[in-house]
């Protein structure tokens, strides 16, 4: 019942959020008019989303954001010391391969921007059969170490949220 | 102190644009210039904000909003076009 | 309160235009094109979200307007800066050779 009335009930909220955001202010009307739209869209474009994300952990995911977010920060003061104080041409930038073990397309979305946003590394490219990310690395010694940090810090975090 | 802080947040921002657009200018490849102009779209942003703060109004943020919306679309249609050779298929 | 407020805004904006000047030095000084990737996609994003940040500090709690905006651009700068660079690298690699 509910779901043939809102097939995606987290893109619904998420909607309803972004249109009070966008409206700058809480006021009943504001959030009705944006509940309406939400509604209406979710099952109009309901066709181009088959598939049905579930989120497992929502507490789980206070944690991962929290743990981002300070990723963030350090990864910002690393590169700005790389960049002041490193003449570019010793740095030892390379491509890592790192191999995956989730499978759903929004988790390895949510990894590879993950990558892009965290310590010296950007994700380039995701390999032709889904079970690798390629990450360029600003500067690094150690490359099995750095896979073995993503996978354990972000990929796992990730599995316990997403299926 | 705000006031302070503002004057040099505008300058230091605007001495970055000019960072970028020196790498627009000279950047070797297509991409370079790509990722100079999509930064310097970023930097008007901060700018744009940074100028709502110091004449105390609001109305410079839905500038600011369709920026980063505008600039979005045009980087990733520029990257279609150099990867596919065309924007729409 | 207020000064405790002042002193939080004048931070973030420090900070803030440190980091934007640190991406585009990185853009300038570095030699390689995916290694100029990595100043503009990280220290610019923060830099910008940080100014966002003392905005919103500044219109609700010293000039008391209430304006939450500012949470939408930098929620939609954090969500994009990744598909860019994503974009900007697959490009770089196509065109390369």
């Amino acid at each position: 019942m509910l779901r043939a009335v809102l097939p995606h009930p987290l893109l619904a909220l998420t909607l309803v959020v972004v249109w009070t955001l966008l409206f700058n202010s809480f006021t009943p009307g504001t959030i009705v008019t944006g509940i309406i739209v939400a509604i209406s869209v979710t099952k109009f474009t309901s066709v181009y989303w088959p598939s049905d994300t579930r989120v497992r952990n929502p507490r789980e995911i206070i944690a991962y954001m929290a743990v981002f977010l300070w990723d963030i920060v350090l990864s910002n003061i690393q590169v700005a010391r790389l960049v002041l104080f490193r003449s570019g041409d010793r740095l030892k930038s390379r491509f890592v391969t790192v191999p995956l073990d989730v499978t759903s397309p929004e988790a390895i979305v949510a990894l590879a921007a993950t990558i892009t946003l965290t310590p010296g590394t950007l994700s380039v490219d995701v390999a032709a059969d889904n079970r690798s990310i390629i990450v360029h690395c600003l500067d690094v010694d150690d490359p099995d170490a750095l896979v073995a940090g993503i996978k354990e810090r972000y990929e796992l975090r990730l599995k316990r949220i997403l299926t | 102190m705000i006031a302070t802080a503002l004057t040099f947040a505008v300058t230091v921002v605007c001495i970055a644009m000019a960072l970028n657009l020196y790498r627009l200018i000279a950047g070797p490849l297509a991409v370079d210039r790509l990722l100079a102009l999509d930064t310097l779209v970023v930097n008007s942003i901060a700018l744009i904000v940074l100028f709502g703060m110091v004449y105390a109004t609001t109305v410079y943020f839905e500038a600011a909003l369709l920026f980063a919306t505008v600039a979005f679309v045009g980087t990733i249609a520029f990257c279609k076009y150099l990867l596919r050779g065309n924007v729409i298929e | 309160m207020s000064l405790f407020a002042e002193i939080v805004i004048t931070g973030l904006l420090v900070i803030g235009a440190f980091f934007v000047l640190v991406g585009s030095m990185a853009l300038n000084k570095l030699p390689d094109t995916l290694q100029r990737l990595h100043g503009p996609t990280k220290s610019t994003t923060l830099g910008v979200g940080s100014v966002l940040v003392a905005s919103i500090i500044y219109f609700n709690l010293i000039l008391e307007k209430f304006t939450i905006h500012e949470l939408l651009i930098s929620l939609f700068l954090f969500l994009t800066a990744p598909i860019s660079a994503h974009l900007l690298a697959k490009a770089y690699l196509h065109t390369k050779d």
